[in-house]
């Protein structure tokens, strides 16, 4: 198939970028949506153009590297990454439109590719448990239910790509945040420290500048990893808890 | 040189212990004076950046993705193994160094393997302690599931995220070193040298991979934690950015390569579908629990077959071979990764094979039959919806298509007991060194090779070096860091004015088909030979034919991948050396000529009972080879059989 390509350019982060068009042609439907772009960057290279730049790895939908705005929503149509996104989502004639993450907290570094380190911030001001090597007791020693242990799982299965950033459009990190707060929170090991660590993690969110949650549910309806708004809510509750009990109120 | 693997005297049971008390301590207070390098964050550098930190030593960390937590160890999916014998179904710390030994096919080093069955049980009580969400049952206590190559069942597993989980696990103990200031932490930044002073290593050149710039870090120790250099072959189950090129400067610089020849070729892979493809797919090996393995019994159906003239179920039963029920009765669809793959391979030499006609049916027609789709689809569900999504193809009605794929490497830099390649002050940690699984990896034992490493044993043994270490560090305006400096610049300069017409894409997948057809699933001295003057001469294409684009200072992808390429053309062909020179079958290495009358591996413990260690002597110069050789104490050697 032959699609029509609109694709953010942006020399570095201090340019200025814009859109710019480019046709494909001979796209198998087989292919993946990072594979079309790699088809597309060997034919700019031939003829002299310098490649488009765009993050990615693993290429299985794990690493969370990858990310891409495509035709208004982040990963694109369906609900997965853009690197397990099949050119069959897309019929022959097609315009695509492509950008990068939009958030003041993730600038564009070049083209498609954005700084996502204030994630980084976030989880360094609280998103552990403070055990060093060689400190643990025995790990069948504090039998945890099997359905606290699935439900922190299911928080603990973020990959950390921003597409709840991209999807909202207040740009708020709740999702992201409230994850790693829920899953840490609801295990045993994790309860000694959960009142400082929600407090430190939002701090941190607050000061990278990602927007207020005001619950549309676009982040959770867009996670390629199908994670729950009920972590907002725990976290609210784990928050409100702590600020309650908190000192610094 | 002579290699010396400093494994302590006294009984296999006791090394470590002892070892451990007989090593020299930095006092806490005098911990802080010593600066380590920690080169790459996956689970063998996340681990030992973290436990380095919270001993009180300095580190700087670096990796070139934009997080560390975005390592290739996220992508393990099936789990991790440790001798807890928590299902009291007989296993111990002996059964599974035992198991590990056997599994690599007699090619590994005992007291390493021991300590690493030691030491496993640790990792677990880590990882739990830290919030990693391990399976549980219903009485709250950790599941463990069987893996191949082993008869108990000590796997732990966290859905089929397990290097996901470990991998967060670790990466929020480095996170919490790096809020405390004790680490220093460098994303988006690519090693390209390693710096000797003195005969030791001090230091190391990187480039930052957003502003191209060069720059030089000193320090008193490095370790690599670099990962596995499966990407020589192009296509593999790697992550795209997964490079050689730490491992690589390493080795230029003096640190010997062992066993470069080991690499794993996963069987149950989704078959490669066009040439534009970029990497492989992984379908987890407990498939093959169910699933059965088969291809058409003539040339004309598997023909019919490819041009789709015939759907799998036209293929009456009688006309369908299944071949490894048929070779090998008492293990059947379940023999290990290295004998599955191989046989896939010989049916569609032969002509056999469907779909491009590189693969091999799995089909779950008969397990859906007998226990029904709800049954199969609890216990494969995932999997299954993940085969449909990539291929579009429904695995409840038809058969999937599997061909194995590269997945791992054994090989890596030489170290000894301590984890110290034989550069002083060099370190290498996971899958970037050589160390535990021989010619052939058990599955789940690479998670558990990596954090053992991490947390476990290096940030020991780096205390004994250090200890002999003066405060001082070298300042990084010294003659070798400005000497290296200039030698990355002059390669990078010379990547970028090739103005040739060939993209670095198409010669390493160039490169890749070289290595596979010949140095892959099944090898010749004649195809090896052949090999290596082809290897050589792409060599000399690329350095005269490359077609590169941009700058130095600026994000550029076509050079990060031509630095990358560069040195797997070189890596290549020392592989095929190794090889060559293996006139055995052991393991994931297989040479032809070396074979059972039935057609199975056949070691050769007489002659190549050792570990081959190259040393690079100079450009386009042959590489010398140094032999350690293997003695085991503690298990009797056996021919693998699993008919
Ligand atoms: C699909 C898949 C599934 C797997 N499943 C399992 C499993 O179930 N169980 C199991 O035990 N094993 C499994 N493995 C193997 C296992 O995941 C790896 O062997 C292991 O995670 C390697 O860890 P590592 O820390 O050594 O290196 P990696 O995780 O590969 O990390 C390498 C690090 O080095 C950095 N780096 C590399 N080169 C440079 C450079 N030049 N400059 C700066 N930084 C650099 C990278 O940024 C990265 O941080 C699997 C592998 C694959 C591919
Ligand atoms: S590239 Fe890793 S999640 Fe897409």
């Amino acid at each position: 198939m032959n699609l029509t390509l609109k694709i953010w350019r942006q020399k570095n982060a201090d340019a200025s970028g814009k859109m710019q068009t480019y046709n494909v042609t001979d796209i198998s439907p087989e292919m993946s949506f990072l594979e079309m772009l790699d088809v597309l960057n060997e034919d700019l290279l031939k003829k002299g153009e310098d490649p488009i730049a765009f993050d990615h790895d693993c290429r299985e939908g794990i690493c969370g590297m990858c990310s891409l705005f495509i035709n208004g929503k982040p990963h694109g149509p369906s609900q997965t990454t853009t690197c397990q996104l099949h050119m069959r989502s897309f019929k022959d004639g097609d315009t695509v439109y492509i950008e990068p993450w939009r958030a003041k907290a993730f600038p564009v570094v070049k083209d498609l590719t954005v700084d996502r380190s204030s994630f980084d911030r976030i989880i360094q001001a609280g998103g552990y448990i403070s055990v060093n090597t060689g400190n643990a007791p025995d790990a069948n020693e504090m039998p945890i239910p099997k359905d606290v242990v699935d439900e922190a799982m299911s928080s603990a299965t973020c990959i950390g790509c921003g597409a709840c950033v991209a999807a909202c459009k207040n740009a708020s990190a709740m999702l992201f945040v409230s994850a790693k707060v829920s899953q840490l929170a609801m295990l045993p090991q994790g309860k000694p420290e959960k009142q400082k660590r929600v407090e430190a993690m939002v701090a941190q969110m607050d000061e990278e500048g990602f927007g207020a949650c005001t619950n549309t549910g676009a982040c959770s309806a867009e996670c390629p990893k199908d994670i729950s708004l009920t972590n907002i809510a725990r976290m609210n509750r784990e928050y409100f808890g702590a600020k309650a009990s908190s000192e610094n109120v | 040189m002579k290699l010396d693997s400093q494994v302590p005297e006294g009984p296999l049971a006791e090394k470590w212990d002892k070892h451990k008390f007989n090593m020299k301590l930095v006092n806490p207070a005098n911990k802080r004076k010593y600066e380590v390098i920690v080169v790459g964050t996956g689970l063998a550098g996340a681990a030992a950046a973290a436990s380095m930190a919270e001993l009180g030593y300095n580190v700087k960390a670096f990796c070139f993705q934009d997080s560390p937590r975005r390592a290739h160890s996220i992508a393990a999916q099936g789990g991790i193994n440790a001798a807890k014998n928590y299902q009291n179904d007989g296993d111990s710390i002996f059964r599974l160094f035992y198991d590990t030994v056997k599994g690599g096919d007699y090619r590994s080093r005992e007291a390493n393997v021991y300590r690493l069955a030691e030491v496993s049980v640790n990792i677990i009580d880590q990882a739990v302690a830290q919030g990693v969400p391990f399976a549980r049952d219903y009485g709250g206590l950790l599941a463990n599931r069987s893996f191949g190559g082993a008869q108990v069942s000590r796997t732990f597993y966290a859905r089929g995220q397990t290097g996901q989980q470990l991998l967060l696990g670790a990466y929020s103990a480095l996170s919490r070193q790096i809020a405390a200031g004790k680490v220093k932490m460098f994303p988006r930044t690519e090693l390209l040298d390693i710096v000797k002073i003195d005969g030791k290593a001090q230091g190391i050149i990187t480039r930052n991979l957003i502003t191209g710039k060069i720059e030089s870090h000193s320090a008193h120790a490095v370790m690599l934690c670099t990962g596995g250099y499966g990407n020589v072959f192009y296509l593999s189950t790697n992550a795209m950015g997964s490079n050689g090129s730490a491992a690589w400067r390493a080795h230029r610089k003096g640190a010997l390569f062992a066993n470069p020849c080991f690499t794993q070729i996963h069987p149950t892979c989704i078959p490669v579908h066009g040439e534009y493809q970029s990497k492989l797919t992984l379908m987890s090996e407990s498939l093959r629990n169910d699933g059965r393995v088969w291809v058409p019994k003539t040339l004309e159906d598997a023909e019919a077959l490819r041009k789709g003239e015939k759907k799998p179920s036209d293929i009456a039963e009688e006309d369908r071979d299944y071949y490894l029920e048929r070779k090998y009765p008492s293990f059947g669809n379940l023999v290990p990764r290295d004998v599955a793959s191989r046989n896939a391979k010989y049916v569609c030499d032969e002509g056999r094979g469907v779909g491009t006609g590189l693969a091999v049916f799995l089909d779950f027609r008969d397990a859906i039959e007998r226990d029904g789709e709800d049954v199969i689809s609890a216990k494969y569900g995932n999997l299954f919806d993940m085969y449909q999504q990539i291929t579009d193809t429904n695995p409840y009605k038809e058969p999937m298509m599997i061909y194995p794929a590269v997945h791992y490497t054994m090989g890596g830099l030489w170290v000894d007991y301590n984890l110290m390649t034989t550069v002083p002050g060099l370190f290498a940690l996971g899958e970037a060194n050589f160390s535990d699984h021989g010619a052939n990896r058990l599955g789940a034992s690479a998670l558990m090779q990596g954090l053992a490493d991490g947390y476990f044993v290096a940030p020991y043994t780096i205390g004994n070096y250090l200890t002999n270490v003066p405060y001082e560090k070298p300042s990084t305006d010294h003659e070798e860091f400005k000497k290296a400096e200039a030698e990355v610049n002059e390669r990078i300069n010379k990547l970028l004015n090739i103005n040739g017409n060939k993209t670095v894409d198409e010669f390493h997948r160039e490169l890749g088909k070289i290595m596979w057809d010949y140095c892959g699933m099944s090898r010749t001295a004649d195809g090896l030979k052949q090999a290596k003057k082809l290897v050589q001469e792409l060599r000399e294409e690329f350095w005269t034919n490359l077609k590169t684009i941009g700058t130095n200072d600026e994000l550029n992808l076509t050079l990060e991948k031509a630095i990358r390429v560069a040195d797997f053309m070189e890596l290549g062909e020392l592989m095929i050396d190794d090889a060559f020179n293996r006139e055995e079958s052991c393991g994931g290495h297989f040479r032809e000529e070396y074979q059972t009358p039935e057609g199975e591996a056949l070691r050769n413990d007489e002659d190549f009972s050792y570990v081959s260690a190259w040393e690079y002597t100079g450009e386009n110069q042959p590489w010398n080879l140094h032999k350690e050789d293997l003695i085991f104490e503690n298990v009797k050697l056996t021919q693998r059989s699993y008919k």
